[in-house]
């Protein structure tokens, strides 16, 4: 007890006693976990990738057919999230503010994303979406619009699968807003269009930056509803992953983990942006 | 603003939440909405605000009839019980949503500042408009939400439980400077509050309310003194019931005869309700109601006596000077020197509207209390 120190309120101490015991116990599995399941796999990817050498590893990060690999992903992933938080949002309201019949149902088909193998989902997608299929026809005929086997069709996977991120982030938060904020706007003369601009949507918004950072990530890494709606067509219409796995496929291990690499790092500096982001409008809108 | 809620009936699935309720506030007046939860006071407030509508029945201000016009034309300032402040934006902000929310005659960005301090100067908060509410405490989020109503100049002020998230203190502090605020600002004021204390210390007038109907409206001194119905007596003040028989002009206790003028009570059964004041200790010998201590507690500088009286042993409470000693068990004569008796129904005193026409009032000349025979 004598080496307590002085100034003991800014000193962070390991052992304390607390109403929450078995910090250090939890904290010690989290690492341990979070190294197991995230870190160590990763710190390889970096290892395996340093051992290309920087020339080498330039040269790979700037070839043609990988930097357009790589703006398709997050290019697609990117308009497929921000379509996914406009309706996303209209989704959850829909499902919290009204009741109709069948609500739960549909409220339970927001998750199928989630459960169905997203190779099912691009097969689904692409046959209903290519230039034959019953929808790929009519938006050709209409709007010589191709979604099947082009790049709108990654954005359509990506929308697909990264949905529900947003619907489930966004939902509990509006669940939680007091009607009675809405009720007293309104007395203050507040037309309907105004109490949800200046009084539920702030307050929906570090949820709603959350859904998109999740769908994004989502869109970014997905794989298998892709490679199906996608036609893979090198400098058109193949992502990223798909990339790293015809690297994979041709025994060219340095050259896939580079990507790989590449993709991590746009991947973390992305979701901290998002991240800074969040913070701020929590702290902007005093969220605390 | 006068404001006149005319036959207004509400039902919730089934169950009135109110019957036929008229009420009439009159230009500057302070009206307190009493009653137990589940009386109608708020669904009250709301229609007048018209956050509810009613199944049937008209709510004007001054002549105007408002059963189409929109809540948001109609100028009333709400306060929530739990403040209902917009979270992400500060105090200043706050108290100008209303006036930058309005789509003509919007006053320029130096009005509303100038507006807005005002009136945080008003609820003296002036300092804090760059907080957030989450950085206020219960009772300053309360004024805050005050001033937000307060700024769009409504022409009535309605108050849902404005104190019921508070703790004593500050619910005191908040009463005494509300009716300041009212006073100086002259609004047309409606409060709901189950508090009677609170009703009778800030109200100009009491509307006490109960099962969707209004029992008495009335100041707060007839409210107290000259309750209508047995509800209002009950619900206002401490109160003891002992149920009497009435016949052949006279009351009865146990077929003890108790010499009560009980005025024109039709005969049947009866209740006498009696404030701690209407009782007092007998201890000059004199003629009285034999009783038995089972309770005292110390109230301020008077102590609470609880008494078991007659045969079923009925309940009376009342106050003895602090200085007499008095204990568990211990043998005391009481007499009764006031009090109101309610005729009751088969239905007993639930049979309001019937007891009330046949209330007795009797204040003892002789001070006899009851005959002991």
């Amino acid at each position: 007890m004598t080496a307590t120190a002085p100034d003991g309120a800014r000193s962070f101490r390991w052992r304390r006693r607390s109403v929450l015991p078995g910090f250090g116990l939890s904290l010690g599995y989290t690492i341990v976990y979070l190294s197991l399941i995230v870190l160590i796999p990763l710190a390889g990817l970096g290892i395996r990738s340093a051992s290309l050498g920087w020339d080498q590893f330039w040269a790979i990060a700037f070839d043609r057919r990988v930097l357009l690999a790589l703006q398709l992903s997050f290019g697609s992933a990117l308009i497929a999230a921000i379509i996914n938080t406009v309706f996303g949002v209209l989704v959850a309201w829909v499902l919290v503010r009204y009741r109709f019949p069948g609500r739960r149902w549909l409220d339970a088909a927001v998750d199928l994303p989630f459960a169905l193998p997203t190779a099912v989902a691009g097969i689904a997608l692409a046959t209903l979406y290519a230039p034959n299929g019953p929808f790929g026809a009519l938006l050709d005929d209409w709007f010589g619009l191709r979604v099947g086997f082009t790049s709108f069709g990654v954005v359509m996977a990506l929308i697909f699968v990264g949905l529900p991120f947003v619907v489930r982030t966004v939902q509990p938060v509006l669940e939680e807003i007091d009607r009675e904020t809405e009720e007293v706007a309104a007395t203050l003369g507040a037309r309907r269009w105004r109490t949800v601009t200046r009084v539920i949507f702030p307050a929906l918004l570090p949820a709603i930056l959350t859904g998109f950072a999740l769908s994004f990530a989502r869109g970014v890494g997905e794989y298998g509803s892709v490679i199906f709606i996608a036609s893979n067509l090198p400098f058109q219409s193949e992502i990223a992953p798909l990339l790293i796995v015809i690297k994979l496929e041709e025994n060219n291990y340095a050259g896939a983990t580079a990507i790989a690499t590449i993709m991590l790092v746009i991947a973390f500096v992305m979701l901290f942006v998002i991240n800074l982001l969040q913070a701020w409008s929590r702290k902007w809108f005093g969220h605390e | 603003m006068q404001v006149r809620a005319v036959n207004i009936s509400k039902r919730y699935v089934g169950i009135a939440a109110l019957d036929d309720v008229s009420l009439t506030v009159q230009p500057g007046e302070l009206v307190a909405l009493l009653g137990p939860s589940g009386s109608g006071k708020t669904t009250l407030l709301r229609t007048i605000a018209g956050l509810e509508h009613p199944d049937s029945g008209t709510v004007y201000f001054n002549d105007r009839d408002l059963s189409d016009s929109r809540i948001q034309d109609r100028g009333v300032g709400f306060v929530f019980q739990h403040y209902a402040l917009f979270k992400h934006m500060r105090v200043m902000d706050n108290i100008a949503f209303g006036l930058r929310a309005r789509s003509k005659d919007k006053p320029k960005e130096s009005e509303i500042k100038r507006r807005v301090l005002e009136l945080l100067d008003l609820v003296q908060l002036s300092g804090l408009e760059r907080r957030f509410p989450a950085q206020l405490s219960g009772g300053q989020r309360q004024r805050v939400a005050l001033a937000r109503a307060l700024a769009i100049e409504p022409s009535v002020l309605l108050l849902d439980e404005p104190f019921g998230a508070l703790d004593a203190r500050v619910r005191k502090d908040l009463r005494r400077w509300l009716r300041e605020i009212h006073d100086r600002t002259g609004h047309t004021t409606l409060f709901v509050t189950h508090d009677q204390e609170e009703a009778l210390e800030l109200a100009d007038r009491v509307v006490v309310m109960n099962k969707g109907k209004i029992e008495q409206s009335a100041t707060p001194d007839e409210i107290y003194d000259t309750p209508a119905t047995p509800f209002v007596f009950s619900f206002i003040g401490e109160s003891s019931v002992i149920p009497v028989q009435v016949g052949n002009g006279r009351a009865t206790l146990d077929e003890r005869l108790l010499d009560l003028d009980i005025g024109n009570l039709p005969d049947g059964p009866a209740q006498l309700y009696l404030r701690p004041e209407d009782v007092v200790m007998v201890t000059d010998g004199g003629p009285g109601i034999p009783g038995l201590v089972v309770s005292t507690r110390r109230i301020g500088g008077m102590r609470r006596v609880t008494i078991e009286c007659g045969l079923a042993r009925h309940r009376i409470e009342f106050d003895a000077p602090a200085e007499i000693p008095i204990n568990n068990s211990q043998r005391l004569t009481i007499r009764v020197i006031g009090g109101r008796v309610y005729g009751a129904g088969a239905e007993g005193y639930e049979t309001e509207k019937l007891a009330a026409s046949a209330t007795s009032d009797f204040k003892w000349a002789k001070a006899e209390g009851w005959l002991d025979r």
